[in-house]
């Protein structure tokens, strides 16, 4: 009764496929152990449109469009394109914004930790570390009855409307492709260096996406989902996919010599460990709240949750509010504001899951 | 006379802990689970089965899935 890619053998073959489409992806052009990174690749599109204006961080990543695009395709064509919202969507939206800025002091979403490990950046053990209590409180407000209440089927306009930001995003590309030595190109920015520059060829970056995002949506691929369901209901279906894109990953990297193991001088991080642990506590804690990790919420925007859409674009404001703001980490170290706004976002965190329970019927 | 959950709405990973609540509240018997998106479906199921419950049936009721839980 289930999808082949829902099933175990499934959602190995998935999380295989994306590690190795992710080194390879570095091995094209993207930063170093960033071959796929929800959060920084959101930051960048945030910084292509201007929204904030780290020169080194701006790029209107095609992997993201793709994912969104491909996770819808494969919903439409499997007949689970379901147009729902209103569940919460303003929670959502500050868990999302939370979630970035989370991200953004460890310098990485839950699928960069994974791919930061491969390629022996040992820093990225505090982030998964932080990443695995964040959840861990999360599945506490689970059991004492938080819920964030139920969507509604809705008109199939609001599924589509992220599809069509994104598909919107991808036009703009296209009307204003990056130009030689130039920052900005029509209404986008692009960065001439940093993460930001580097980058795979456009097709191929946007080939990878839509790939993963059919996969993805299909398999129902979620790395914050493999902790939460090993912590809260010991299952590792979804842990088994996370341990095969680790491995698919380090594999490739070894063969591609993109493996150096160490704390120092890794690509895109800083050594600040208890900071990298702390970021992602509020990144974890944000995800399990919201009920997806970043990429998760990508394919269910895509699959027509308008809530998931909406968390999507609370991520991209809240890089927007991390660059502005001085809250984003930068190899040197947490931002001037970091520390501060990960406090404020545990309190926010608290008190979204100490208010929002209700008890078993 | 079986036993119902409505997940209708409810997103991950509430479906499947209503789910589990009632099974471990019902012990054994009939269950149907209402929920309606093919994630949730597949969620409950795998739990259910994890129990040791059975899938009978899952019905596509055109807005929704139910499914049919057996324990004896």
């Amino acid at each position: 009764m289930l999808n082949f890619f829902a099933s175990r053998k499934g959602i190995i073959f998935v999380g295989l496929v994306i590690g190795c489409l992710a080194a390879l992806l570095q091995y094209l052009g993207n930063p170093g152990n960033m071959g796929i990174c929800v959060a920084c690749f959101e930051r960048d599109i945030a910084g292509a449109v201007g929204l904030h204006r780290a020169g080194v961080v701006q790029y209107m990543r095609p992997e993201i469009i793709g994912f969104v695009l491909g996770a819808l395709a494969a919903a439409l064509f499997s007949k689970d394109f379901r147009p729902r919202s209103g569940s919460a969507p303003i929670v959502r939206f500050v868990l999302g914004v939370f979630a970035m800025i989370g991200a953004l002091v460890f310098l990485g979403c839950p699928w960069r930790a994974i791919l930061r490990l491969a390629g022996g950046d040992l820093n990225s053990l505090f982030g998964l570390a932080g990443l695995i209590v964040g959840i861990g409180i999360g599945t506490v407000f689970f059991r004492q009855g938080y819920n964030l209440g139920r969507s509604q089927k809705t008109y199939s306009s609001v599924g589509l409307i992220l599809p069509l930001v994104m598909l919107g995003f991808l036009v703009l590309m296209f009307l204003y492709p990056q130009t030689a030595d130039q920052p900005q190109s029509g209404v986008l920015f692009y960065s001439l260096k940093g993460p930001g520059a580097m980058h795979a060829p456009l097709f191929i970056s946007l080939g990878v996406g839509l790939l993963v995002g059919v996969l993805a949506q299909r398999s129902r691929f979620c790395t914050m989902g493999a902790f939460r369901d090993l912590i809260l209901f010991r299952q590792v279906h979804l842990l088994s996919g996370v341990v095969a894109l680790l491995a698919a990953a380090f594999v490739v990297n070894l063969i591609l010599g993109q493996f150096h193991m160490g704390f120092e001088g890794q690509p895109v991080a800083h050594t600040q460990g208890l900071w990298n642990f702390m970021g992602m506590v509020l990144a974890g804690l944000c995800f399990a709240l919201a009920g997806g990790c970043p990429g998760r919420q990508l394919f269910m925007a895509g699959e027509g949750d308008g809530d998931a859409g909406v968390f999507v674009l609370g991520m991209i404001t809240g890089a927007a509010f991390a660059h502005n703001f001085g809250l984003a980490s930068s190899p040197k170290g947490v931002g001037p504001h970091g520390i501060a706004a990960v406090f404020i976002g545990l309190a926010v965190c608290l008190f979204i899951g100490l208010t929002m329970r209700k008890k078993a019927a | 006379m079986s036993e119902l959950v409505d997940a209708r709405g409810l997103s991950c990973p509430q479906p499947v802990l209503d789910t589990l609540a009632k099974i471990t509240a019902m012990g054994s018997g009939e269950l149907d689970v209402l929920v309606d998106t093919e994630a949730s479906k597949e969620n409950v199921a795998r739990a259910a089965e994890g129990k040791g419950w059975k899938v009978v049936s899952i019905t596509d009721e055109g807005e929704e899935y139910r499914l049919k839980l057996l324990k004896e």
